[in-house]
């Protein structure tokens, strides 16, 4: 079954004649490869059930009673029978501040803890998880259709264009890309952002997404430029030229299928990065914002929290270095299948 | 050979000059940023905010602006912030540039020496448990958001288990300089550096380890095992030689923008003012002099660091040693 998919997909994008049947196309072969992997596999089924459980987020919190988007500060907690608030008063040197309660180690009831707003950190951790996965996956989109229209229009083009637009990357690519991301988040954080008669509020999940998605543009435009220049003075497209085929059913039937492996391996690898960027952006407060959740912000939550609540903290960590782990195993293994020379960097900082 | 150095200076002064702009433009392009109303304050009567304007200059046309701020940073090195009289931009960064330089360099040391030692044993041992082990392991370190990690560094070595025999050694979190005592210079630096450098460690070691494996097939290899040279010096002299090239390239760009400031939540997890802090305080405070300065601190860095790169290619790649 899997097999016949693949091989239509291959000629719906790359005008490859019907095969015998039996014989492989690249894309099955890759596919077989994959499947055969154990470690991507196992990864790609920790990718899912994480994902599943972040998307069953609403039914946690409606299953457990809570709404973990508003401020719970006199909430109350059953702990050993026991009814405790959820934000004690703190008992040690002036007795100023609060304490949030502890992780009770019960599904349903405050299994984390809470925060310093009273609010079930494990039910805004399921929360959290779709918006860092969601941001992610947006932000993979768009640098990955991006990066194609940049780089494919610099490497099929050629000349000034190429100049231009090589020139730029290059520039972009110099520049620290954190603080980039930094620079923009805070500067579009600050006021909503106009785009013609589009304005995208300031806690909207879009602002991230278009953050963290123009900023890694060069990583992946620049190889994607360099394969479409030595795929253009390829014979098989000096061929096409010839025979007077028109540029653009060259690049669309005969460049871009070509690249398409290259881009499929950058999907899990961009959105790994993105992860970490997202999360690093919404410590620094200037990703997701409050009282929305990211797994970013519950670390952030967690830090202040550190010394005395150290699971609000942890929890928010060990959720990214899983979900990235297993997007990074699950990379290696399409990039074995794909395009096992493809000099990619896992993890660019 | 002194051509090539004076084009290489003037790309960077072109570069710098690009980007001293574009921030300029940028910050003046905010709406929210405007700096008169936001320095004379919330509430301010317009001609409180005339003049302020007039006071800091803000009334001139824009280029006059631009080339004032740059004789004020360059020439007579006395840049003021705009939130803060008082505060003078240069000496500002030039006490956080010691700080970063100190977290970063140590860490460049620790990922250093292990990404090599880890790249090596496992194209060494490929494809055996210690391999396995090796690139899981650097696989961990890429997947930990290295904030997260110092985060929970703080958390063990701080509080719980501070006076437990293991960590009773780590000083309060903070930084203090070289000159005033070097031990605890050191100390203090020994986990902010290990928790930045962990993710280091794993692309290097995976980095180099893909590029021995590569460089074992090629036929060159199969010469000097066909002459008879021992296993281990093909690895060391022949193919770890060779696979330096990208990894030298990787080092340049990665020191070079980690000194300029990307390790800012490293440092702000560590109480450290760096660079990075500086920066992003700036950031937060739309204060056009301290970013200005801090970003071309950072930019100088980054492009040293690039043409550094260029030149330690001449050493080790006798390929690129040819005239012109």
């Amino acid at each position: 079954m899997a097999e016949t998919v693949m091989t239509g997909e291959m000629q719906e994008g790359g005008g490859v004649k019907p095969r015998a049947s039996g014989a492989q196309g690249p894309w099955a072969l890759a596919f077989r490869k994959l499947t055969a992997d154990r470690a991507a596999m196992v990864a790609l089924a920790a990718l899912i059930l994480i994902a599943l459980i972040c998307i069953a987020a609403p039914l946690y919190a409606s299953w457990s009673h809570t709404d973990p988007f508003r401020s719970n500060l006199d909430g109350q907690v059953m702990v050993d029978g026991k009814l405790v608030a959820a934000l004690e008063q703190s008992t040690e040197g002036l007795g100023l501040g609060y304490t949030p309660v502890g992780p009770t180690w019960q599904l349903g009831n405050y299994f984390l803890g809470a925060d310093n707003q009273g609010r079930d950190v494990f039910a805004r951790l399921l929360y959290a998880g779709r918006n860092s996965l969601l941001i992610a996956s947006g932000a993979t989109l768009f640098t990955l259709i991006m990066a194609t229209i940049v780089g494919a229009s610099a490497g099929f083009f050629g000349g000034i264009t190429d100049a231009v637009i090589s020139r730029v990357l290059d520039i972009l690519w110099a520049f620290p890309i954190y603080l980039l991301a930094i620079c923009l988040s805070v500067v579009l954080i600050n006021q909503s952002m106009k785009i013609g008669p589009i304005t995208i509020d300031s806690g909207s999940l879009l602002l991230p997404i278009f953050i963290i998605g123009i900023v890694y543009v060069p990583y992946v435009a620049r190889p994607i430029r360099g394969q479409v220049l030595s795929l253009r003075r390829s014979e098989f497209v000096l061929a096409a030229i010839g025979l007077g085929v028109p540029s653009s059913r060259i690049l669309f039937r005969d460049i871009l299928p070509n690249v398409l492996p290259t881009l499929i391996v950058f999907i899990p690898i961009m959105m790994a990065i993105d992860m970490l960027v997202e999360a690093a952006l919404s410590f620094l407060s200037i990703g997701v914002q409050q009282p929305d959740a990211s797994w970013g912000t519950i670390i952030q939550d967690g830090v202040g929290l550190l010394y005395t609540r150290p699971w609000v903290a942890l929890s928010g960590g060990i959720a990214i270095a899983l979900t990235v782990l297993a997007l990074n195993v699950f990379g290696d293994g399409v990039r074995d299948a794909l395009d096992p020379k493809a000099k990619l960097r896992i993890g660019a900082k | 050979m002194l051509l090539p150095v004076l084009k290489r200076l003037g790309d960077m002064v072109v570069a710098m000059f690009g980007i001293s702009v574009l921030v300029f433009l940028i910050f003046f392009a905010i709406p929210g940023a405007e700096p008169a109303s936001r320095i004379a304050g919330r509430n301010a009567s317009p001609e409180t905010v005339a003049a302020v304007r007039l006071s800091f200059g803000l009334d001139q046309p824009l280029p006059v602006q631009y080339l004032i701020m740059m004789k004020k940073l360059f020439i007579t090195q006395d840049l003021t912030s705009f939130v803060n009289r008082g505060y003078k931009v240069i000496p500002a960064v030039m006490n956080a540039a010691p700080i970063t330089l100190s977290l970063v360099a140590g860490a460049a040391l620790i990922w250093i020496v292990f990404g090599l030692l880890i790249g090596v044993l496992a194209a060494a041992f490929k494809n055996t448990w210690i391999d396995r082990l090796l690139m899981v392991m650097s696989l961990i370190g890429i997947s930990m958001p290295a904030f997260w990690l110092g985060a929970v560094i703080n958390l063990f070595t701080q509080s719980r288990w501070h006076d437990y025999w293991l960590f009773s050694w780590v000083p309060p979190l903070g930084y203090k300089p070289f000159v005033e005592s070097p031990k605890l210079w050191a100390l203090t630096l020994v986990l902010p550096c290990f928790s930045l450098a962990v993710g280091y460690i794993g692309i290097y070691g995976r980095v180099l380890r893909a590029n021995i494996v590569e460089a074992m097939q090629e036929d060159y290899i199969r010469t000097a095992r066909a002459k008879g040279v021992s296993e281990s010096r093909i690895l060391i002299r022949h193919a770890l030689r060779t696979s330096l090239i990208s990894v030298v390239t990787l080092f340049g760009l990665d020191f070079g923008q980690l000194v300029g400031g990307v390790a800012v939540l490293t440092e702000i997890v560590f109480a450290l003012q760096g660079v990075g802090k500086i920066t992003f305080d700036g950031l937060l405070n739309l204060d056009l002099p301290v970013i200005m300065a801090a970003v071309l601190y950072s930019a100088l860095f980054v492009v040293i660091c690039n043409a550094l790169v260029d030149m330690l290619y001449i050493l080790i790649d006798p390929r690129e040693r040819t005239d012109g």
